[in-house]
């Protein structure tokens, strides 16, 4: 024999062992995959690394508790790296090669936006944890956070009732949540009598780091003799440097109050929160809530991240709602098909974290309380407001041209995420 | 239990509280009188009868009971606080505030800075701080230490940004006359901000005592603002937008356009020139306010494309891993910092300058490591040295995300580098300050290495002509690492100051990169002065877009403007002329 034929040879029976040594052949009879599909790597690794772990956890205390349908769950992680079009692929690899029974991923709306199509054309199950725009429901997707009506809409009624603010500047980063949501707001606001010269709207880039011009020119707007605040979108990154510029040029949570969307406990972690107590973040949960629930959730979370000092935040609550609704749900069907979870989980109700049920409704969005917080100096929130029960997620604002007459319901006969009341028909507003 | 009454003479306690000069009426009567009248922390209301009882029988001064009640009335109102809504609750500061005695301002401090906590097995209240795994208690009127409550015991008295600001006010009101001049000043601005039209005679008893010019200027303008939220005549009400108007900055400004739209026809148009004329004044400041900006950010540029303007401009290597070296930088203050806090936390505010020579040696390595391991074999080879540099940063973002993790990490300011001040018009950060002050610093001391050294003229000779230099003998390879390891060295200290704005995570690198490259193009590659400037010049017109064209297009527009200006001007602002271009 040559010694290529060999190396042949050779190459081929280790191929051969390697194909027979991966387990997947044997075991995918008797556990149940589930995809995590979040960023291990790039710039939303910052973000997303805590929900795979997140969901790893559940999945754990899930086998803990003998499984689902009796089978014990496996978890498929996958690293779409911030790249919106590898989500898409990472989606279908999940799908097709894994089979796995649900997908709990995404953070970005474009990344959502990317693995939409695959979803769709492969029938599998998405929970998608973050607040977000609205304006969408999909089939095969469970939107487990706040849609605008759950979080901006009652931020910025809080601020209206609570501190009297008549100026608004709506802050955000350049790109489709903060667009969207500052196009509610601003019609919101105008629908409550608020003049468009007290609205003041301006972007950022990504990343940007350097805000003393608006910083400067929030600090000019606030001083027109009417009581100010900032609404902000300003999304990651970029929160680090704008809190403390903020704090840098002395602007008080009492003078003018900063209310985020996307500020959370994970974002506060890289900061000094002294000068900013009294700036506010309006989201479904916090840390700081104080029930039984939130307290195992916590302690569990620490445990199983080793770190005594690790903390908790709204996305992986959404995480901890969407996933033991698919439990239900699969546990309600007897089986991990899509189509059949996708007709048992409307209606199913879980125990949230902030001591009452969340319940998946008719448009896959689900219930949620509102809770406003304000930053205390130890970088945790304090509830200083929470709407009286809880709000439903509205898919379709009713605050924006086009979307108003659209409602969305997965259930038989109407099976339509975007019907038109005002037409009749299933379509969207082009109906 | 509760402790025995305080025997402390009523000045010692009052030295505590921080507010001295109780109202006048209060101090004719002696020391040890008031002493013993004050009460104990907390006593049962017969026991505190009792005490009264036998203090008249005793036949002390009718005055004194007045005296203990007053206390007992004070006691209640800040017990009161912990009970209730939020509104309530502002009720209830109101009612303390209009008791008028300066022996609240503890415990309303405490209110606002959240160290208010109510005990839940008798609802009495303490100002507590943490304290291993619980509490220390302070009594909030004697200001005793009164042992001490686990976590579960007590409750914080929340408060919210409206409480906040009421408790602002009533603190005004009651620290006017405090013996400290910064608490004075502090309590004038208060009222500047809540234009309280209550607060005049307060302020005109305050400003003829007020022996602190600044301090008076303060206390003015708050009169002015109290005139006029007032029903005082129409002449001091003109006087008063008269004195602000002087004042010009956007407090008065805010007060005074709150005048022209709401005020009497005359007060109105008086106060709609007023505002005329400040905004013409403003718009002054907002051109030398968007220069200093301008060369704030100008600084950072510069700070972030120095040790490309060695790497990239005086060695000719595209080297990507720019960014993650100055990422590496703001991790080693990080750790320099942890190790401070761990080993000496008195002297944190010194970690960031041992942090400097730290980072230059961890990246200066870390440099010299990837010259002599990647960039030295793709000599003259750009392409694969902009690839191989690039997975090298990808190497260093991800091992620095599996080390550290992905999430931010903090890195603190120290107090020097804390706060802002102002200048005319103008706020100036301290941190802004210190990074351009600190950048020109380290620009001066690379030209002057550069320039003056032995070991800057073998760089020069090496990257001017390498085969001359060697047959000088002058060790290339060596020259070449070392060159890497000052550019590289140079970034980590940038990512040392960049810490101070910026967030700490693995991607920290990535978004300097560009701005880098973009500023050693413009300014010409292998001139530093041409960086200096470049940073500069990018810095200000970037500013001066800003307000106009809004974040996004501003920094577009600058770079479409670059792109134009390297059509025209290929090497940059300052192009190296000579043999030294073509090696």
């Amino acid at each position: 024999m040559t010694a290529a034929v060999l190396k042949t040879t050779a190459g081929l029976a280790l191929a051969a062992l390697l194909a027979t040594a991966t387990p997947q052949g044997l075991r995918a009879e008797d556990t149940i995959k589930i995809g995590i599909l979040h960023s291990l790597s790039g710039t939303m690794a910052i973000s997303e690394t805590t929900l795979k772990d997140a969901v790893l956890m559940l999945i754990e205390e899930q086998n803990r508790k003998g499984g689902v349908l009796g089978k014990k769950l496996e978890a498929v992680v996958v690293d779409p790296a911030s790249d919106w079009p590898l989500f898409a692929e990472k989606a279908r690899e999940l799908i097709e090669v894994e089979k796995v029974a649900a997908v709990f991923g995404c953070w970005t709306s474009v990344s959502r936006k990317s693995v939409l199509p695959v979803f769709e054309e492969l029938n599998g199950l998405l929970f998608y944890p973050l607040q977000y725009e609205g304006e969408e429901s999909q089939r095969n997707v469970f939107y487990t956070g706040a849609a605008p009506n759950q979080q901006a809409i009652p931020a910025v009624e809080y601020l209206m009732q609570e501190e009297g603010v008549e100026r608004w500047v709506l802050a955000g980063t350049d790109y489709v949540y903060p667009r969207t949501t500052n196009k509610i707001l601003e019609t919101y606001l105008k629908s409550k009598g608020v003049a468009a010269e007290d609205i003041m709207i301006s972007y950022t880039p990504f990343g940007h780091s350097d805000w003393q011009t608006i910083v400067a020119d929030i600090k000019a707007f606030g001083s027109a003799g009417k009581k100010t605040a900032v609404v902000s979108t300003i999304n990651g990154d970029a929160n680090v440097p704008f809190y403390k510029e903020l704090g840098n040029a002395g602007i008080k949570a009492e003078d003018i109050p900063v209310i985020a969307f996307s500020v959370g406990e994970e974002e506060l972690a890289g900061l000094d929160t002294g000068p900013l107590v009294g700036h506010l973040a309006a989201w479904n949960y916090f840390q700081s809530v104080d029930t039984e629930a939130n307290a195992a959730f916590v302690e569990t979370w620490r445990a199983f991240t080793g770190d005594g000092e690790r903390v908790t935040n709204d996305p992986m609550e959404a995480h901890y709602l969407g996933f033991n609704m698919w439990v239900k749900a699969v546990e309600k069907a007897g089986s991990t098909e899509p189509d059949a979870v996708i007709d048992a989980i409307v209606g199913v109700t879980v125990p949230n974290l902030s001591g009452g049920y969340s319940a998946m409704m008719p448009n896959h969005h689900i219930t949620k309380p509102v809770l406003i917080g304000e930053i205390q100096d130890d970088g945790q929130f304090e509830t200083v407001w929470e709407t009286p029960g809880l709000v439903v997620g509205d898919a379709w604002s009713d605050y924006l041209d086009g979307s108003r007459d659209l409602i969305a319901d997965w259930r038989p006969p109407m099976a339509c995420g975007n019907f038109n009341t005002a037409t009749g028909k299933c379509g969207g507003s082009g109906s | 239990m509760y402790p025995p009454p305080p025997t402390l003479p009523r000045a010692a306690l009052n030295a505590g509280a921080a507010a001295s000069a109780p109202p006048a009426p209060k101090s004719s009567r002696g020391p040890m009188i008031r002493a013993c009248l004050l009460p104990p922390a907390q006593a049962i209301p017969a026991l505190r009868a009792l005490l009264l009882l036998a203090l008249v029988l005793g036949a002390s001064l009718a005055g004194s009971l007045a005296r203990a009640e007053e206390s007992a009335d004070l006691r209640a109102a800040i017990a009161a606080l912990a009970k209730g809504s939020f509104a309530e609750t502002e009720k209830r500061i109101a009612a303390l505030a209009a008791l008028g005695d300066a022996r609240a301002v503890p415990a309303l401090e405490a209110l606002a800075g959240g160290d208010l906590y109510r005990r839940e097995a008798d609802g009495a209240v303490f100002i507590a701080r943490s304290a291993g795994g619980g509490y220390r208690l302070t009594e909030p009127l004697s200001l005793q230490d009164v042992g001490t409550a686990g976590r579960r015991e007590v409750k914080k008295i929340r408060v919210n940004n409206r409480l906040r600001r009421t408790i602002r006010a009533a603190l005004g009101a009651l620290t006017l006359s405090a013996s400290d001049p910064a608490r004075r000043l502090a309590a004038a601005k208060a009222i500047l901000k809540t234009r309280d039209g209550e607060a005049v005679e307060a302020l005109d008893q305050a400003l003829a005592r007020e022996t602190d010019p600044q301090v008076a200027a303060v206390m003015q303008a708050a009169r002015a603002a109290a005139v006029l939220a007032s029903d005082r005549s129409a002449e001091e009400k003109s006087a008063a937008i008269d004195l602000l108007a002087a004042r010009g900055d956007r407090e008065a400004m805010a007060i005074v356009a709150s005048i022209a739209t709401a005020g009497d026809a005359p007060l109105a148009a008086q106060a709609k020139a007023a505002v005329a004329r400040m905004e013409r004044s403003q718009a002054l400041w907002d051109v030398a306010r968007n220069i200093w900006y301008g060369l704030s950010l100008g600084s950072v540029l510069l700070l972030a494309a120095i040790g490309l303007a060695i790497t990239f401009g005086v060695m000719g290597v595209i080297n990507m891993a720019h960014g993650e070296m100055v990422m590496l930088g703001a991790y080693t203050a990080f750790m320099v910092q942890g190790l401070f806090g761990a080993l000496a936390p008195g002297l944190i505010d010194y970690a960031l300058v041992v942090a400097l020579p730290a980072a230059f040696l961890v990246t200066g390595l870390v440099g010299i490591a990837i010259e002599r391991g990647v960039i030295r074999f793709l000599h003259a080879r750009p392409l694969e040295t902009l690839l191989a540099t690039w997975g090298v940063s990808l190497i260093l973002q991800q091992g620095v995300r599996t080390l550290f993790g992905p999430t931010n990490r903090e890195v603190g300011s120290p107090s020097f580098m804390s706060g802002a001040f102002e200048l005319g018009q103008l706020t100036i950060t301290y941190n802004r300050l210190w990074i351009l002050v600190f950048s020109l610093t380290l620009f001066a001391a690379l030209i002057a290495a550069m320039r003056k050294t032995r070991f800057g003229l073998t760089i020069r000779a090496v990257t001017q002509n390498r085969r001359m230099a060697a047959s000088m003998g002058i060790r290339t390879p060596l020259v070449d690492a070392l060159t890497f390891g000052l550019g590289s060295g140079i970034a980590g200290i940038a990512g040392v100051a960049l810490s101070q704005i910026d967030n700490v995570s693995p991607n920290l690198g990535q978004s300097y990169i560009i701005d880098s490259f973009m500023v050693v193009v413009f300014g010409g590659v292998g001139n530093l002065w041409g960086t200096l400037l470049g940073a500069m010049s990018l810095g200000i017109a970037n500013k001066f877009l800003e307000p106009f064209a809004g974040a996004v297009l501003a920094k577009i527009l600058v770079l479409v403007f670059l792109i134009l200006f390297i059509q025209k001007r290929p090497r940059g602002l300052f192009a190296l002329k000579g043999r030294a271009v073509e090696a």
